[in-house]
């Protein structure tokens, strides 16, 4: 199992979550965040006064995935998020312990 | 127990007044109960009136001064609140609309008990009110001639009550998120009390020394505006700067709040201006018409002299642009004609700008750029007062420079060093005076956790 981080542009997040249900991915976790890469932040003016915002607001798709999905799920996201301009986000992949779903004690790739 | 202290001591001057005013309250009676006295005398046939007739109230005069008084109060609050707390960050929304709020409240009663007496009372030495009119004792509904001869009296001292509410109120924007509210509360009676009236007395009561030099202020462009921009800079400059001053941000919380609180200035500006006419007819209307034509140049020569340096037209840009205006048409609404007014608002518009850029190098903190707009367009309407005044729109002004008169210039020139100095060197003592009494700021951790919190236990925001 692998859970998959996405940081997206705010207003790509419906076109994201779409396509990934398409694909048969059945959850997933959406976070309001803040942070820079390259892009760097953006510049606001108060009465003449300059201003440079270094956080700028993204969303965070988290997605736990079955091996077997990893590389669809990312192609999937890469496809849809992607603007082809600075900004664009990034993809985190890493291991999964262990998957629990609450209501019937069931673990692992049946969890998800 | 120490806290109840300091809430008596505060008290004190509250209560020595009332105590003073038990005095006058006999005169008062008499004066409520001498109408009553003298009319089965006037039903009597045999009691034709002998003496002159009193002057004669106007009713369309009363509407609009009544009218005018109560949009001048919307100036304050909501109008000045809102312009203010939306500048502010979210910890220090409330700490700052409470202050426009709470002075209405306190100057209101002040200007009741005393500070009309100071302002425009019978004249000693050109240069205070008497105590005669403690209290309001003798300012009846009856009109007096000298101020306003076709109104009630009360309803040109209620007119003048709003002015000298907001003048103090638009200082808060100096000292803005760091005040102690206490402390601004002593400051702000004293300020009222020493620099306001005196100032109000000079300038437009009968027998004030810098009214007899001849100096045209229609509506309060120097004790309004020059007054509360040169005591902002004083406030600046003897009040520490806000915690993390030019590293931190410190950016508008509300900008669609600010917006709202400028175009309520805008619509109570025409009760500020207009209504000074304490009449109402051609000059009101010709004070109405300026008021606006300044007020939407100047917006646009902001916008587009930011949008020219920097590249953007802002909003707050578009809002503080049309404040200037409306400051810098101020003291020239009932002396000049609508082309006037169009130079006056461009001015106004760029010059306010540049001040506002200045004062980023200067280094002070004047939080909310009070000393920009207030002082310098103050300024500035003063001075365009004495260029562009002209006889042919109010026969009871002047003419200024470029309708002949130079002289009139100067004198202008010579009221603004005048108010500039007086309000600034008087603001200065009041604020070391009070210093020494009790701390100016809140205490630092204060001040992390915002005004709402620490100074009124609320938040904005929740």
């Amino acid at each position: 199992m692998k859970m998959i981080e996405a940081i997206v542009k705010p207003f790509k997040l419906d076109e994201v979550k779409d396509a990934l249900l398409e694909i048969g991915v059945q959850g997933m976790t959406v976070t309001e965040v803040k942070g820079f890469g390259r892009q760097k932040g953006h510049k606001e003016t108060y009465r003449g006064q300059e201003y440079t915002i270094e956080f700028v607001p993204k969303v965070k798709i988290e997605v736990a995935v079955q091996d077997s999905q990893v590389q669809r799920v990312l192609d999937t996201i890469t496809r849809t998020a992607k603007t082809g301009s600075i900004g664009d986000g990034k993809i985190f992949v890493r291991d999964l312990a262990m998957a629990v779903r609450i209501r019937t004690g069931e673990t692992g790739d049946t969890a998800l | 127990m120490k806290q109840l202290y300091r809430l008596m001591t505060a008290m004190l001057p509250v209560l020595a007044c009332l105590a003073l005013m038990a005095g006058t309250t006999e005169g008062l009676a008499q004066e409520v109960g001498a109408p009553a006295a003298s009319a089965p005398v006037a039903a009597a046939p045999e009691a034709p009136a002998a003496a002159p007739a009193p002057p004669k109230i106007d009713t369309g005069d009363t509407t609009w001064v009544l009218v005018s008084t109560a949009l001048v109060l919307a100036m304050t609050a909501p109008g000045l609140a809102l312009f203010y707390g939306g500048m502010v960050r979210g910890k220090n929304a409330l700490g700052t609309i409470m202050q426009s709020f709470i002075i209405l409240c306190l100057i209101s009663v002040q200007w009741v008990l005393w500070g009309y007496s100071l302002a425009f009372g019978p004249d000693k030495g050109h240069v205070i009110g008497g105590l005669e009119w403690l209290g309001l004792n003798g300012v009846g509904l009856e009109p007096n001639a000298d101020y306003a001869a076709t109104i009630p009296h009360q309803a040109f001292m209620i007119f003048q009550m709003m002015f000298a509410v907001i003048t103090p109120a638009l200082i808060t924007g100096a000292f803005a998120e760091r005040m102690k509210f206490s402390s601004f509360l002593v400051f702000t009676l004293l300020w009222s009390t020493l620099i306001y009236d005196p100032l109000a007395h000079w300038v437009w009561a009968v027998g004030g020394w810098v009214r007899n030099m001849g100096a045209l202020d229609f509506a309060g462009g120097t004790v309004v505006h020059i007054s509360s921009g040169a005591s902002a800079l004083a406030c600046a400059i003897v009040l520490r700067k806000r915690l993390g001053y030019g590293k931190e941000h410190m950016v508008p919380h509300n900008l669609p709040m600010t917006v709202l609180g400028a175009s309520l200035l805008w619509f109570g500006w025409f009760g500020f201006n207009a209504g000074s006419a304490v009449a109402s007819g051609a000059l009101a209307t010709s004070a109405f018409v300026v008021t606006h034509v300044a007020t939407a140049t100047a917006a646009l020569a902001w916008m587009a002299v930011e949008w020219i340096y920097r590249g953007k037209p802002t909003v707050l840009g578009a809002a503080s642009g049309a404040v200037a205006g409306l400051v810098a048409i101020t003291p020239a609404s009932g002396f000049v004609g609508p082309m006037p007014a169009v130079i006056i608002g461009l001015v106004a518009g760029v010059l306010c700008y540049l001040a506002v850029l200045w004062k980023a190098k200067c280094g002070y903190d004047d939080a909310l750029d009070v000393v920009g707009i207030h002082g310098v367009g103050g300024i500035w309407g003063a001075l365009a007062t004495g260029l562009f005044a002209s006889k042919a729109i109010n026969a009871a002004g002047a003419d200024g420079l470029f309708y002949g008169n130079p002289a009139q210039f100067g004198i202008q020139a010579m009221t603004v060093l005048i108010s500039v100095g007086f309000a600034f060197v008087g603001t200065f003592v009041i604020l070391k005076l009070v210093g020494t009494m009790m701390p100016l700021c809140v205490k630092e951790e204060e001040e992390r956790m915002g005004l709402d919190l620490s100074q009124h236990d609320e938040r904005a925001y929740s």
